[in-house]
């Protein structure tokens, strides 16, 4: 079996022509993923610029609210940038400006990764193109300019169903075309290794701090964990450290959009199968011929037909369970945080708060979950109100 | 040596590309009658996916009108095994790992060999990965042709060493797709690969005329081209088996007479 495996799941289903790239910058992470230079850089820029750590906040009316167990909301949200891509991006340009690539590219759903990637290359004086699906950057517009504000290039992509996937496959044509100067910065737990295992080296951060955070405030570990789930880079950033916790629950929440017992959804592991594509080995939501199924969800983050394949294979054993919630559930949690503790959450991250506030009330006064905020709502603002059948004129 | 670079021995080699299933098989089929009648060396038909990575606008658009006019894997088969009563043109498939994979790897070569198919071109499974198709490649007989890119560099006798059929040398970086230029050093590419094996090696992305066409026969053993004839299927429709059976025969010439 190739490297890069997490049971039978990963791999590096490629072009030869990204072959030396890849191995390239397979080289570049051993080297520098242990390199106290490198690590203490990359700390200061976690303190410095991208605000960590993040708070974990004990969301008291909540959980009175709903009657059961203790939550804990770890706020991503107050990340610099707004989400949690920062880790992932922060680790990632730093490797390619020690690889000396000048152009970084980068496939963006929601924007998050997006405007991450094009913050990061200003920092850094990198030349930044991001495509986005033509369907999210009418989904994002806020986003796209925060782009170009950031001196990045945003390219709508038109092929297919015009959304996260399509961008995915673009960023990989363009990177084809352009390997030798440029650097793909993938903004989740997927692709060819090392993507995988590097993403979720830069996003345990997240697992760590909690971990940390909650033996202070507690003195014990959580009961569970809850994060969303599209491609599963924040899910996996909460989960890693507490792999061998076996008492500590890890639960991802997938968009099930209208249903998944409809055919609009995206929960991948509620409706996938086992395949290849995007590089790696992993679930997919597809039809009987292997063809990639057109998904849906409101939320443009988790609206992706594959899942990383680390939660598959964390799937397969049973050290993870994967739910899904709906786009009401979800846009119901977005309203009900705004509400009730005068957090907006990014509408990914609201799927994670609706299943907790499913869970939270079944379990006693004395169990702890702790929630991923892994983003904040000022993108989602004009799409919820769009849902809500009013018009902002943005 | 095999069957297919048996066929091959010997001579200046074009292979037209077209998708399966646009506009529809029937066409499919007489193109392929048409482009072995034109003097194709051999053809290679593309298993339509909604997401090829490897293909440029042209040929990822085929792809999805095969799609929204029904094509399945299944079908293509079916009409590979029609094809076969009136040709024994070689005939090598062009498809991702997921519609394989998810097919069944052993029962998509058994019906590869079953229907009368040589080899297959996989660009989302290099070197690295060639376990998950031989096995099946081997037990049906059935070739994994190899591809070497412009970026392939100290790979390149590496991957040429076990090369089954033929060999696909990527003229370009990026996608599939007409090119105005080739710079790429297509003659050191090729003597890398004839230092280690005699399987002839031709060269793809980016060919349209006939002058690019005999230009990559004098530094190979001959030329590829998909996007310029899958243009003309998109151009034409069903009225396209006679424009691309002039363009094949006259791509065959160009290769033919290449020295001059």
């Amino acid at each position: 079996m190739s490297k890069g495996r997490f049971g039978i799941h990963g791999g590096q289903y490629i072009p030869e022509t990204l072959m030396n790239a890849v191995q390239e910058l397979e080289a570049a992470y051993e080297r520098y993923k242990d390199d106290p230079e490198f690590l203490a850089e990359l700390q200061w820029l976690y303190h410095d610029y991208a605000n960590r750590p993040s708070m974990l906040y004990y969301a008291e009316k909540m959980t009175k609210d709903l009657g059961g167990a203790k939550i804990y909301l770890k706020r991503e949200d107050l990340n610099h940038t707004g989400a949690h891509k920062i880790n992932n991006v922060l680790g990632q340009c730093l490797l390619a400006q020690r690889m000396g690539k000048k152009h970084v590219i980068a496939e963006t759903g929601a924007g998050q990764h997006g405007v991450a990637t094009a913050t990061v290359a200003a920092l850094l004086g990198m030349e930044c193109t991001v495509y986005m699906g033509a369907e999210d950057t009418k989904r994002q517009a806020l986003n796209v300019f925060r782009m170009e504000l950031l001196g990045a290039k945003v390219v709508p992509v038109t092929t297919g169903t015009a959304t996260l996937k399509d961008a995915v496959n673009e960023a990989l044509r363009v990177w084809t075309a352009r390997v030798e100067d440029t650097y793909y910065v993938i903004g989740s737990v997927m692709g060819p290794h090392p993507y995988p295992e590097m993403v979720r080296e830069f996003q345990k951060v997240i697992g760590r701090e909690v971990k940390a955070q909650l033996l202070e405030r507690e003195g014990r570990l959580p009961d569970a964990l809850l994060a969303c789930v599209g491609g599963g880079s924040n899910a996996m950033g909460l989960f890693y450290d507490f792999i061998p916790d076996k008492t500590v629950r890890l639960i991802g929440v997938e968009a099930a959009g209208r249903g998944i017992d409809t055919p609009e959804t995206a929960a991948t592991i509620a409706c996938g199968s086992e395949g290849i594509f995007h590089g790696m080995k992993s679930l997919f939501l597809q039809d009987q011929y292997g063809q990639i199924a057109p998904v849906y969800s409101l939320s443009a983050g988790l609206d992706y037909p594959g899942i990383g394949p680390e939660h598959a294979y964390l799937h397969d054993i049973g050290r993870a369970d994967y739910v899904a919630a709906t786009d009401q559930e979800a846009v119901d949690a977005f309203l009900y945080l705004s509400r009730t503790e005068g957090i907006i959450p990014a509408i990914e991250s609201a799927h994670a708060v609706a299943y907790a506030m499913k869970l939270a009330p079944t379990l006693p006064k004395d169990k702890i979950l702790v929630v991923n905020l892994s983003g904040r709502g000022d993108k989602d603002v004009a799409a919820i109100a769009r849902y809500l059948g009013r018009d902002l004129h943005e | 040596m095999n069957k297919l670079a048996a066929a091959l021995q010997g001579k200046k080699v074009f292979a037209p590309f077209i998708t399966a299933g646009d506009p529809d098989l029937e066409t499919t089929k007489k193109l392929i009658l048409a482009m072995a009648e034109a003097g194709a060396s051999l053809v290679e038909l593309g298993i339509p996916f909604s997401d090829p990575m490897a293909e440029g606008p042209v040929i990822q658009a085929a792809d999805l009108r095969a799609l929204a006019g029904g094509c399945t894997t299944d079908k293509v088969f079916a009409m590979i095994a029609e094809v076969r009563k009136e040709t024994d043109i070689p005939l090598v498939f062009l498809t991702y790992a997921n519609p394989i994979f998810h097919y069944g790897t052993d029962r998509f070569y058994r019906r590869c060999a079953e229907v009368g198919v040589d080899g297959t071109i996989v660009p989302d499974v290099p070197y690295e990965e060639r376990a998950e198709l031989d096995g099946a490649c081997a037990k049906y007989g059935v070739d994994r042709i190899v591809m070497i890119a412009p970026t392939s560099e100290d790979r390149i006798q590496m991957l040429a060493r076990e090369a089954k059929g033929y060999i696909y040398i990527v003229s370009s970086l990026g996608v599939t797709g007409v090119r105005s230029e080739i710079t790429t050093d297509i003659a050191s590419i090729y003597q890398k690969i004839r230092s280690v094996t005699d399987t002839p090696a031709a060269v793809g992305f980016g060919i349209a005329t006939p002058e690019q066409a005999a230009a990559m026969a004098r530094v190979s053993d001959g030329a590829i081209v998909g996007s310029a004839i899958v243009k003309l299927c998109g151009q034409y429709g069903r009225d396209c088996v006679e424009p691309v059976a002039a363009y094949v025969r006259s791509m065959v010439d160009a290769v033919n007479h290449c020295a001059g």
